[in-house]
């Protein structure tokens, strides 16, 4: 067992620290206060190769591993995890056309997708269905050699401005339930599409949020992935390496906030001594650390899990998502609280960060479901002999 | 046209370095380590001397223990073709370093040698001179700007006065100043390619040089702390304290 990173992945983590600090951590302030999305950064970061890390490179993607990928995408939220996350959701959705998009889908979006030069959304909350993602209802139903899709997504990340979505349909009956889920790929320009508000939210504000309508959409059914009623697997199988990424924007944000209280605790003094030099204070950064080196271990454990697609590869994924959500959101929160009325201001990245981490813990599936995904495994027969 | 370009390991910029309590040294155990900032300025220039389709091939040649390898892979990453790692534990310095590249001059005949113009470690600014004096080579010493034709390369070098510009025959040196270019990120797809590009491997006696120290280090401490300052009375006070005290006037 070695704990180390490889030569390659220290390369990796090397040139994303230095693209993370060159292009993105001097402009993230302003991304966040003015809600600008950095279309043109995510294109760069197309170059770089992070817009395809663990699609296929057949696609023109990188192949890497999901421990390559955590490596890379910490680097890029400890500067930016909006902006980071938001990444890590069009890989996800390019590597689902990457993997289960038939042919014609594949040459058509696949490079374009994986370079960055196209950027993909992904559509599986709806106003009516979030933790219980299985009751969905938008429809999608067979007309000749075409779906027509009609319903409707919300909080969908980067809506508006990416120009395909994969969006997951009911073409069976509400009462097949997941079984009667299958994912289409459909063009963001497609007519019957109407995009709601921007929406003003607490943090992620580098990337726009909106609910998405389909009305009426036509889409030939070869933009389908997988078969009929593949589609909540595939949603599922995405989100256990979605999970990994939004865990690891955490891991990220949390790193960035510790760093900047280590240095703020060994300059600012207070009563002729500096903030290091207080015990309390000093326990405190003792404990921040724990747990951030604590969450990463557990998120690399995860990851790998999920590289060897080990059978309980969705229970781990679970468990780092909500230890490394939480753990990190502390951490930000702890940054803030010891950098006094400067972490609750904006010249300070503290409240960018811990703004940022929210919803980390909410999204993604809740951490409440989880425990959920988690508890249910556990209760099986020899769980505890296996999960471990 | 053939480009050899030294880099150099060097304690990564971004890491605030202290001495060893003994006084030795500076303390670079478990400390991050990355290739010396001006030896990347020239690694990029090589590598748009070669897309500009004026260089033919780039050899990457870094000195220095088994790990100076990350910082040779770093540099194929760049762009560089190939890299040479020359092995060594022993304290490298200039003059070492010097003619160690004049050995891998004489093997590999390459019309530039481009090297930063000093380490941020050492601070030497040593090793293309003295590599200039080695091999008679003409250089171009604090470069800004590199531009070759005819078989020449005029450099212009960053002076005190101002800008000079200098013309040599090639082969020549180049050493780079800071604002020579600015240097592209590695992305994956390269360092995943620089992977597969050869690197050679060789000791300072393979090359038939004599890496011993010459110049012996007494100790290592920290600049002293800044004092606080005091409030002056008048100019009357200022100038005697000038002259007096600090006997700066």
């Amino acid at each position: 067992m070695n704990f180390d990173l490889s030569d390659e992945q220290l390369a990796f983590q090397d040139a994303a620290r230095a693209f993370a600090l060159g292009e993105m951590a001097p402009h993230a302030a302003e991304w966040d206060e003015q809600a600008i999305f950095p279309r043109e950064l995510i294109g760069a970061a197309g170059e770089m190769g992070f817009c395809g890390m663990y699609s296929p490179e057949k696609n023109g993607g990188m192949g890497l591993s999901r421990m390559d990928t955590m490596v890379i995408v910490e680097e890029l939220a400890a500067a930016c995890p909006s902006t980071a996350a938001f990444i890590t959701i069009h890989n996800m959705a390019t590597w689902m056309i990457a993997n289960w998009g038939q042919e014609n889908l594949q040459s058509e979006w696949g490079e374009a997708l994986t370079s960055g030069q196209k950027l993909a959304s992904y559509c599986l909350t709806e106003p009516g269905a979030g933790s219980d993602a299985a009751s969905l209802s938008t429809s999608a139903k067979v007309d000749g050699s075409d779906y027509i899709v009609n319903g409707s997504k919300a909080f969908i990340s980067g809506a508006g401005a990416t120009d395909i979505l994969v969006v997951m349909t009911r073409t069976g009956t509400v009462a097949e339930g997941a079984r009667g889920i299958t994912a289409i790929a459909i063009p963001a320009d497609s007519a019957g599409i109407h995009y709601g508000k921007k929406e003003v939210k607490m943090g992620w504000n580098s990337q726009p949020t909106r609910t998405i309508t389909f009305d009426n959409v036509r889409v030939p059914m070869t933009h389908r992935l997988g078969d009929v009623g593949e589609g909540f697997k595939i949603a599922m199988r995405g989100l256990d390496g979605g999970r990994i990424n939004i865990a690891t924007c955490s891991l990220g944000a949390a790193q960035a906030a510790l760093n900047a209280t280590q240095s703020y605790m060994l300059e600012r003094k207070q009563f002729g001594k500096t903030l290091a030099s207080f015990q309390a204070l000093q326990f405190k950064l003792a404990d921040m650390a724990t747990k951030l080196v604590a969450a990463r271990q557990m998120v690399r454990l995860a990851a790998f899990k999920l590289d060897q697609n080990h059978p309980d590869k969705t229970t781990y994924c679970a468990m780092a998502k909500q230890l490394a959500t939480d753990l990190g959101f502390e951490v930000c929160n702890e940054a803030l609280q010891l950098h006094g009325g400067y972490g609750y201001i904006r010249e300070y990245p503290l409240e960018r960060l811990m703004r940022d981490a929210r919803v980390h813990q909410i999204l993604e599936g809740s951490n409440e479901i989880m425990r959920v995904i988690i508890a249910r495994r556990m209760l099986e027969e020899n769980a505890t002999e296996t999960l471990r | 046209m053939k480009i050899l370009v030294a880099v150099k390991r060097v304690v990564d910029y971004n890491v605030k370095v202290r001495p060893k309590s003994d006084g030795t040294d500076v303390d670079i155990a478990n400390v991050k380590m990355s290739i010396n900032p001006f030896c990347e300025i020239a690694v990029e220039e090589a590598v748009r001397l070669k897309e500009k389709g004026v260089a033919t091939e780039i050899i990457a040649i870094s000195m220095g223990p088994k790990q100076a390898q990350e910082q040779v892979r770093t540099a194929l990453a760049l762009g560089a073709d190939r890299g040479i790692l020359v092995e060594s534990d022993e304290d490298l310095q200039p003059l070492a370093i010097a003619k160690m590249l004049k050995a891998i001059v004489e093997k590999e005949s390459p019309d530039l040698v481009i090297l930063g113009k000093q380490a941020i470690d050492g601070d030497n600014n040593q090793t293309g001179q003295m590599l200039g004096a080695l091999t008679s080579m003409p250089q171009g010493t604090f470069a800004s700007e590199v531009n070759v034709a005819d078989g020449r390369v005029s450099v212009t070098r960053e002076i005190d006065g101002g800008l000079q510009t200098v013309n040599l025959s090639l082969p020549a040196i180049v050493t780079t100043d800071l604002r020579l270019n600015e240097p592209r990120y590695a992305s994956l797809p390269n360092i995943m390619k620089a992977k597969r590009k050869p690197m050679d491997t060789f000791t300072p006696e393979d090359l038939g040089v004599d890496a011993t120290p010459r110049v012996k280090t007494l100790s290592v401490e920290p600049p002293a702390e800044r004092k606080a300052g005091i409030k002056v009375a008048d100019v009357a006070e200022l100038v005697d304290k000038l002259k007096n005290e600090a006997k700066v006037i």
